[in-house]
């Protein structure tokens, strides 16, 4: 267990839950003024948590456990996966836990977590954000295990530490047809993930088109705050994982404080500019009818299997 | 007399003791007389089972039990395995047996000796040593199992037809283990597994391939792989809940026992590099099962049913593992065999782990509620919180997330799947990403249907008033499903403990060196990179969830919870019409693979007399029927059934045109010997 080890997970954890808010109040922001509103500045999310926070907590008649639970587990998840992930060291002391399978499980977990919240209130509401987002999991997981498979075939290894480094000493990787294949896959799995547009719209409150903000329409106070914050934090994991598995330059690999120091600012500029794409596509989209969401996973889908066939046409 | 010897001796005559037990015991006394040994018999099989495992050997020869080819008996590692697995799942069931046959009115005298026949019976197929002995136990274990699955018959009328399928299955694939094995035999010296052994090395590849179909139809379809599955989703629903779970979690096992002994070991001499064609059959079939029935699974309302597909998924998912392990061991590439192989056993024992645990408290909820239907479930959580948090914890399991037991062999799986990709030739390349995009669309799905299994079974509000009654089970069921989900539990956190074990046996049964090393609770890949340490994982996750929950009590207010009702638009209380039920949770899924599934549906409007605009009533119908068993299975009875149709003709009741048959016939018989002399 090495010093750099120590530090980057508790500088992974820091960075993730402090700035993911604010991940999403720029992406707000932008979103806001590229469609002419003066928006509510990048802190908000912020102060709603802050909000949510003091407010009484409500337990909703005919709940269980399961729902009073599931806000923890989502958030218990997110920090797993931020600890462990190579976003500002790939030199975690956690390394058995970082494999890239075990990174999705607990995420999936996550989202398990609050579909059963979702049925847990017997509210149609609840089950039909609970039944659209089990469709969606069912759909991505294909998708992102081949594009895992197709990363981890020229490395060998599906640890996201190894996967990192190789790429690392191997620039060359990056511009594969692999490489880009898995990316797009990669990037329309996050999108279905994180509940963005085209596939979900985090802002709507309508019921034709509800996924997550469905299952989480019973949820008030600190509950909520957990919910939003952890929303916030997978998709900063989400981001930070693309960026660090394709564009690694930046990581620290010893333990100097200004290469730490670098990597933190590299890993943060990273996401803020994923981020920042990702906010200004949103504006240029509509989102899919649910029945056309297949569609979109099953292309992307195909193109991780390209990007298998590729991995061993070019090897 | 070693310890396997010993810990058998007393399984079998523990077993045999309590189906005289049964017979002859009290009524009152009985379950808990034949509950109480069938434990200690399972308990006992364990023991033999696990000393199996780690090394013992013993063989026993009863010349004068059989005429003609006498009985024999080998426990070696591979055997051990099925025999611990069979051990403790009958552990268990034993102890909720005692419960659920109370509560179901089965503690007759028949259903009370069966039972632990049915579970020597499956003790004694893995351990058999001779072709012979194979086909005795194993007719044994179809017999007493068919009786069981009827012994409800009279209650319901699908428990009828369901034994009619099973029979008539189960019958015509020990048809085709006995042509496979008795062509086997025939080029041997005898049956003796020995001798098979021995004689496989001169058999022609045809014959060899010939042996491995055959028994391989009879193997698979034991273990419900697509398409010879169509018992299995009709015999564990009607069965009694714990047959089910001694069936779908120790018999179904058998048939992949059966499959692994004749390819690995028996026809191993034989296998040298022209046997791909067999293990990618395997593998194929195994992956079309894993997908075919979790998607039956996905969208079913039958809570048993479910179970039941599910449990042709997971074998699917061990002949996956299985017949990679037969890829790589021919193609030579032995480290990789050897851990796709200790992926596959491993997936067997946790599976017999979690589905035991599943049909237990599957069959405790449709004993409390009398519903077995999803639609009319849910709101169990109230009335028997046991059950409940048993049942999410083998859903937990079963949907292959950590920190439950199938994530791990799975991992192990895709991790011996995707390290095949560089070494292996052109078919694996081809094979092996379709394989890991068939386990990972199964495991999606499995996330899916155990969601709703769990969540529109068990939560949310009762749909139905039986479901708004239903009350805590007994306390010996409580106790077979803590057993169970102890073993849950434990194979979750420390897979390492078994591990060692089962990696050794994975490889031996390959011919290659032990596939995994155990660091502390680390599991490490032997010859490729990859490790996963599941304990600290789910230790990561608690100090996760502690630090969220210590952040939350610092920062949040601390007044207390208000009571509030659910959001109803304002509309007054909601019903639990207006719940999401087990169908439309299931219908965009539905939808999404429509050309596979082809639900039929109507829509049936009345209107009203006067006017065409009113609606009376609206009846909707959905059904999906299992396309392969139409496409397949339909044609064929039909075809029988117009066979039969035809022949009676030949039967109008006139006894001269009988015994003119009967001249004709004699006559034919005697021109033909004349002719061929």
């Amino acid at each position: 267990m090495t010093g750099l080890g120590v530090a980057g997970v508790v500088l992974q954890l820091l960075i993730v839950v402090a700035l993911s808010p604010l991940l999403t109040g720029m992406m707000r922001q932008l979103r806001a003024r590229m469609e002419g509103r003066a928006g509510a500045g990048v802190g908000q999310p912020w102060r709603d948590l802050r909000k949510l926070m003091r407010k009484r907590p409500i337990a909703p008649h005919g709940t269980t456990e399961v729902f009073r639970t599931a806000p923890l587990v989502l958030v218990a998840t997110c920090l797993v996966v931020a600890a462990v992930a190579p976003f500002v060291t790939a030199a975690s002391p956690l390394d058995p836990v970082a494999d890239l399978f075990a990174v999705v499980a607990l995420l999936t977990l996550g989202t398990v977590a609050l579909a059963l919240a979702g049925i847990d209130t017997g509210t149609a509401f609840g089950g039909m954000g609970a039944s659209r987002e089990a469709t969606i999991i069912a759909l991505v997981e294909p998708t992102l295990l081949v594009a895992i498979f197709a990363l981890s075939v020229p490395v060998g290894s599906t640890n996201l530490g190894a996967i990192v480094t190789s790429t690392l000493h191997d620039p060359a990787q990056v511009f594969s047809p692999v490489s880009l294949l898995a990316a797009v896959a990669l990037i329309v799995v996050i999108i279905a993930e994180t509940g963005r547009l085209p596939v979900d719209n985090p802002s709507t409150h309508l019921e034709l088109t509800m996924v997550h903000e469905a299952m989480i329409l019973e949820y008030s106070g600190p509950d909520l705050a957990m919910v939003e914050l952890a929303s916030s934090m997978r998709l900063t994991v989400f981001l930070g994982l693309l960026a660090n598995l394709f564009v690694p330059w930046g990581i620290a690999t010893t333990g100097q404080p200004l290469l730490v120091a670098a990597a933190v600012l590299a890993f943060v500029a990273k996401v803020a500019l994923l981020g920042a794409l990702l906010a200004v596509g949103e504006v240029f989209l509509a989102k899919l009818r649910l029945f056309r969401v297949p569609e979109l996973l099953a292309g992307s889908f195909v193109l991780g299997l390209l990007a298998v066939g590729a991995s061993f046409f070019l090897a | 007399m070693n310890l396997v010897l010993a810990a058998l001796w007393t399984a079998v005559g523990v077993g045999g003791l309590s189906a005289v037990a049964g017979l002859l015991t009290p009524g009152r006394f009985r379950p808990a007389a034949v509950g109480v040994s069938v434990t200690v018999s399972g308990a006992a099989a364990l023991v033999a089972g696990v000393a199996a495992m780690t090394g013992q050997s013993a063989a026993v020869v009863l010349p004068d039990l059989l005429p003609l080819s006498g009985v024999l008996f080998t426990v070696d590692a591979l055997g051990g395995v099925f025999l611990a697995i069979t051990g403790g799942v009958a552990v268990a069931v034993g102890i909720y047996g005692i419960g659920y046959c109370r509560q179901h009115g089965l503690d007759g005298r028949g259903v009370q000796a069966v039972l632990p026949l049915f579970v020597t019976a499956m003790v004694l197929v893995p351990v058999a040593g001779s072709v012979g002995t194979l086909l005795l136990c194993w007719e044994l274990m179809a017999l007493t199992s068919l009786l069981l699955v009827i012994a409800e018959h009279q209650g319901r009328p699908a428990v009828a037809q369901a034994g009619r399928w099973y029979a008539v299955m189960t019958h015509l694939g020990m048809v085709a283990i006995l042509i496979g094995l008795l062509v086997f035999a025939a080029n041997a010296v005898d049956g003796s597994f020995p001798a098979l052994r021995e004689a496989a090395g001169g058999l022609s590849p045809t014959v060899a391939g010939l042996i491995f179909v055959a028994t391989g139809i009879g193997f698979g379809s034991k273990a419900g792989i697509v398409p010879l599955h169509a018992w299995l989703p009709r015999a564990h629903p009607e069965a009694p809940s714990n047959v089910s779970a001694l069936m779908s979690a120790a018999m179904v096992n058998l048939g992949v026992y059966g499959i692994i002994r004749v390819g690995f070991d028996l026809l191993g001499g034989a296998a040298d590099g022209a046997a791909t064609w067999w293990w990618l059959l395997v593998l194929t079939l195994g992956a079309a099962s894993a997908i075919y029935g979790i998607l039956q699974a996905a969208i079913g309302t039958n809570l048993k049913r479910l179970l039941g597909y599910s449990t042709t998924e997971n074998m699917g998912l061990v002949l996956v593992g299985v017949g990679a392990a037969g890829m790589f061991a021919t193609s030579g590439d032995l480290p990789l065999a050897g851990l796709a192989m200790a992926a596959a056993l491993l997936h067997l024992v946790n599976h017999a782990a979690f589905k035991t645990l599943l049909f237990q408290s599957a069959g405790s909820a449709l004993a409390a509620t009398g519903r077995r239907d999803l639609d009319d479930l849910g709101g169990l959580r109230a009335g028997m919180p046991g059950t409940t948090a048993a049942f999410g914890l083998g859903a937990l399991a079963a949907s292959a997330l950590p920190p439950g037991a199938a994530f791990v062999s799975e991992w192990l799986l895709l991790q011996a799947l995707i390290h095949g990709l560089p070494t292996a030739g052109t078919s694996a390349a081809i094979v092996m990403p379709l394989a890991v995009a068939a386990v990972a669309l199964t495991a999606g799905l499995a996330v899916a249907t155990f969601v709703k299994a769990f969540g529109i079974g068990f939560l949310a509000r009762p749909r139905s008033p039986e479901a708004a009654r239903a009350a805590e089970s007994p306390a010996s069921m409580l106790t077979g499903m803590g057993l169970a989900a102890a073993a849950c539990v434990g194979l979750a956190l420390l897979p390492t403990l078994v591990l060692p074990t089962i990696g050794a046996v994975a490889g031996a049964t390959v011919g290659a060196t032990d596939p995994l090393q155990i660091d502390g609770m680390t599991i490490r890949l032997v010859g490729v990179a990859g490790s996963l340490s599941p304990l600290m994982l789910t230790i990561t996750l608690v100090i996760g969830l502690a630090a969220t929950l210590a952040g939350v009590r610092a920062q949040a207010t601390r007044r207390a919870a208000r009571a509030a009702r659910l959001w109803d638009c304002g509309a007054g209380p909601l019903s639990a019409r207006m719940e999401y039920t087990a169908t439309s949770f299931a219908e965009p899924l539905q939808r999404v693979f429509d050309d596979v599934l082809r639900a039929e549906q109507d829509v049936d409007v009345t209107h009203h007399e006067e006017s065409s605009y009113l609606v009376q009533t609206i009846e909707y119908r959905r059904r999906v029927p299992d396309r392969i068993e139409r496409r397949l299975y339909e044609p064929v009875l039909t075809a029988m059934a117009a066979w039969g149709r035809a022949g009676r003709r030949l039967a109008p009741g006139s006894v001269h045109r009988y015994l003119g048959y009967g001249f004709y016939a004699l006559c034919g018989l005697l021109i033909l010997l004349v002719v061929t002399r």
